[in-house]
């Protein structure tokens, strides 16, 4: 007769039977537990059931210290590689708690899926435009209040920036609470407001990515760097200003009656210029940083997913900019189809892209700081 | 390309070797430094610790309350049996008080005690991440210092007249070179590795034992000088030998083969008999007598034998524990005679004394009359299933090395020092560790004396 655990055992995936061996041996040594959340979390387990260890791979920031301290890094007999371990289940996470499950796919050749949603995205903006208003809307120029909605209408553009997004939201809802209900089966923790404010400033410091002594990721020649932090601050606070910015916005418009043109002083138009230049600068820095990085601890084959994430946000921010700079101009129309075209990619493919890993990162986090019950 | 010449040859990439390294190349000399290993597996035993023992006057970031030079010295007194050097012993002692600050700015950084290592938080500072961070550090540190480091490089031999030495065989990637020196800081370690070597001393009984280290650790050089007049230390058949899963990897299984669960079991041979007190003490004060004491049971194998009730009170070990629901199934699936188990269990049962179980003192359960007693954490073997580890000796280094002074200059002949050749690290462990083993001393003996070897012998060069 089967155990449960070898009865999940016949059925998991390879890269949790992986998971669970390297965790198994890392928590017999426990050399990294200075290091981070993760391993912090794993000495407090003895068994690793595939929940454990999805939370535990999600709880990883991929800041490779470990790899680089560990003494049975490859090549070694007992091979172990934690970052590339986890990286692999985490990125099959996204895939197991996407929802609805059908989508899901789209997160296994994700470089290739963002690469096409954002293709459709630009051409649909562009083609929408043409039927429902005319061609000759993106090369006029349009400078009086309102006359974004010259080019797409107030209607439309509601419809489909709020549809698209509104699911995106409950999608994304739906995918954290499975792995959040799939953890806590596994084993109960108790939060509150203090784990919330805990990870809330994990997050906010990059705690993680610090690698135990708050230098920084472990870089080729071993040396620490706080670069990966750094830019990816940039990053974060560039799409959190960018989305204040969005959310006021919409606020002045379907509250307040104040259509946009924003003046270039006004909350939409400071937040989005600084998000967009954090979001110019930060992408290409996580590019870069990730170019330099020994890639023994990564795992190419899902690079795609991150140049493709990447690369859609500089995007959407570089035309965002172009917008704001061109937007008395006749090029106006044509670079807010654009734009608009970039950022309706972003609302489809929130939930199917690397964006998500923040969600499930933070969750991990919240967990980490609760307090185990029983 | 290997250069002809240098200042200062150091043998052996180890913690030992790169202080040495460090130091010699900070007073100024020229260093190369070779390392037989390849660039993966640098760092000889080095890197597979995590801590060392060092004496504080007063809390430190990672440590707390203090560890005076007495106190150390009482506790290396008392593992060595007295077999040590007292004067060496408390120079090394009272210089490990600075090595966290040596340490630290060239650039290891400190942790607090890994769960499961409590009782190790006043007398021993923890590497964050370990050894091999702390090798990865002194690896930039010497780098950017400019050391020469060759990986892939043995030496073989060394030119030495009278205690004098002018050159070093090396053999790097299949070609073999000399390279001149003014002065040579032989950091290369034990023999432990060395298979003949180990069965010379052994016989057939190291077969059955488990390298726990690097690989490398052959005793060439140290074999080369004793051959060339260098004054012996210790004893061959001494060594850091514990307690290991007999499952594990013939070399370089590290930390993770060891067993934390003695205590709280009884362990037999293969015979099925009981050989010594599991609960004598603490764990991290007796975990280095369990290699030995298996090396002299038969097929050097042990079991411990434990139940359900104290299973979680013991860091997991890499390998599932076999288990049975009875005593006599547990025998037959280890493959000891049923019988001569049941019958060991029951004497030992019998002979257990009611008492307050608590794993954080020497507690007052132990059993009556039975030899060997257990003196401390015996409850009964009562409640199933039953789980057994296999155990084997886990040799961590050898003791027998290259007698020094106290400015680490190798002796010759009659004990008077070598003008340019050192030793630092497990080669000459043996001067202050004659047997036993106190948790962390590998590592400060290493630094302190790399200090020392590495200063002196960038003054070789004048």
């Amino acid at each position: 007769m089967l155990s449960e655990l070898e009865r999940e055992t016949a059925r998991e995936s390879d890269a949790v039977t992986e998971a669970r061996r390297v965790m198994q041996i890392c928590n017999a040594c426990r050399y990294c537990e200075g290091l981070c959340a993760t391993f912090q979390s794993m000495v407090r387990k003895r068994e690793f059931p595939e929940p454990e260890l999805d939370y535990l791979a999600n709880l990883c920031h991929n800041c490779t210290a470990c790899f680089h301290v560990c003494p049975y890094s490859p090549p070694h007999l007992i091979d172990l590689n934690v970052p590339q371990s986890l990286t692999a289940l985490r990125v099959e996470t996204y895939e197991k708690y996407a929802w609805p499950g059908f989508l899901a796919t789209l997160l296994r050749r994700n470089g290739l899926a963002v690469s096409m949603v954002t293709a459709f995205s630009l051409s649909l903006v562009l083609v929408l435009v043409i039927v429902l208003r005319d061609a000759s809307v993106l090369f006029s120029s349009h400078v009086e209040a309102g006359s974004f909605y010259e080019v797409i209408g107030q209607n439309v553009m509601i419809a489909v920036a709020g549809g698209t997004f509104g699911f995106s939201i409950l999608a994304m809802f739906i995918g954290v609470v499975r792995f959040w209900f799939s953890t806590q089966r596994s084993s109960r923790v108790r939060v509150g407001i203090g784990s919330l404010l805990r990870a809330l400033w994990d997050v906010v410091t990059l705690k993680n990515l610090g690698g135990g002594h708050n230098e920084g990721c472990t870089t080729r020649d071993e040396s620490y760097s706080n670069q990966r932090r750094v830019f990816h601050q940039f990053t974060m606070w560039g799409f959190l200003f960018c989305f204040v910015s969005t959310s006021v916005a919409a606020f002045y418009d379907h509250m307040m009656g104040w259509v946009a043109p924003y003046p270039l002083l006004s909350v939409p138009v400071v937040f989005g210029s600084l998000g967009g230049l954090g979001l110019l600068i930060g992408p290409p820095g996580l590019l870069w940083v990730k170019l330099q990085s020994d890639s023994r601890p990564m795992l190419l084959r899902h690079y795609g997913m991150d140049y493709a994430f990447l690369a859609l946000l500089f995007f959407i921010s570089l035309t965002g900019l172009l917008l704001l700079a061109l937007r008395e101009t006749s090029a106006m129309g044509i670079v807010l189809a654009v734009h608009l075209g970039f950022v309706l990619g972003f609302f489809l493919l929130m939930p199917y892209c690397k964006f998500v890993h923040g969600i499930y990162r933070f969750a991990a986090l919240v967990r980490f700081h609760g307090k185990p019950v029983g | 390309m290997l250069p002809a010449s240098t200042d200062v040859l150091v043998i052996g990439g180890g913690n030992a070797g790169m202080c040495a390294a460090i130091a010699a190349r900070e007073a100024g000399a020229d260093v190369v430094l070779l390392e037989h290993a390849n660039k993966s597996m640098r760092g000889g035993n080095s890197r597979h610790t995590r801590d060392h023992r060092v004496m504080h006057d007063e809390p430190t970031a990672t440590m707390v309350e203090s560890y005076s030079e007495e106190e150390f010295w009482q506790d290396l007194l008392r593992v060595t049996g007295g077999n040590t050097n007292e004067h060496l012993a408390r120079m090394m002692i009272r210089k490990s008080r600075e090595l966290l600050d040596w340490l630290s700015a060239r650039g290891v950084r400190y942790q607090q005690a890994l769960s499961g290592t409590l009782s190790l938080t006043r007398t021993n500072a923890f590497y964050l991440g370990g050894g091999k961070a702390v090798l990865n550090a002194e690896y930039l540190t010497a780098e950017r210092l400019g050391v020469e480091i060759f990986y892939d490089s043995q030496v073989t031999a060394i030119d030495i007249t009278d205690g004098h030495a002018t050159s070093a065989t090396v053999v790097n990637r299949g070609f073999t070179y000399t390279i001149n020196a003014r002065a040579i800081v032989v950091a290369s370690g034990g023999f432990q590795a060395n298979e003949q070597w180990m069965k010379e001393v052994w016989g057939d009984a190291a077969d059955n034992f488990c390298i726990r280290g690097t690989p490398y650790n052959r005793g060439v050089v140290l074999k080369d000088l004793l051959s060339k007049g260098a004054d012996p230390v210790g004893d061959p058949s001494q060594c850091h030998a514990v307690a290991v899963d007999a499952r594990g990897p013939r070399y370089d299984g590290g930390i993770v083969t060891r067993l934390d669960c003695v205590c709280f079991s009884i362990v037999v041979n293969n015979l099925g008999r009981r050989f010594y007190d599991e609960g004598e003490d603490f764990w991290p004060k007796r975990y280095a007598i369990w290699g030995r004491l298996l090396a002299q049971q038969p097929d050097q194998i042990g079991y411990a034998i434990l139940d359900s009730k104290v299973l979680h009170h013991f860091m997991p070990s890499v390998f599932p524990s076999i288990s049975a629901d009875s005593i006599e199934e547990l025998a037959r699936k280890i493959g000891i005679d049923e019988q001569a188990l049941a019958h060991t269990v029951s004497e030992y049962n019998h002979a257990v004394v009611d008492g307050s179980f608590d794993k954080a003192v020497l507690d007052n359960c132990s059993t009556r009359s039975l030899d060997p007693p257990k003196s401390h954490w015996a409850l009964k073997l009562d409640t199933p299933p039953y789980f057994a580890y296999p155990m084997k000796p886990g040799i961590t280094f050898t003791y027998l090395g290259l007698k020094v002074n106290d400015e680490a200059r190798v002796l010759f002949g009659d004990g008077s020092p070598s003008d340019n050749v050192f030793a630092t690290g497990e080669v000459m462990a043996g001067n202050i560790l004659g047997q036993g083993y106190c948790a962390g001393t590998g590592m400060t003996l290493g630094s302190v004396f790399g200090r020392i070897a590495g200063e002196h012998a960038a003054c070789c060069r004048n």
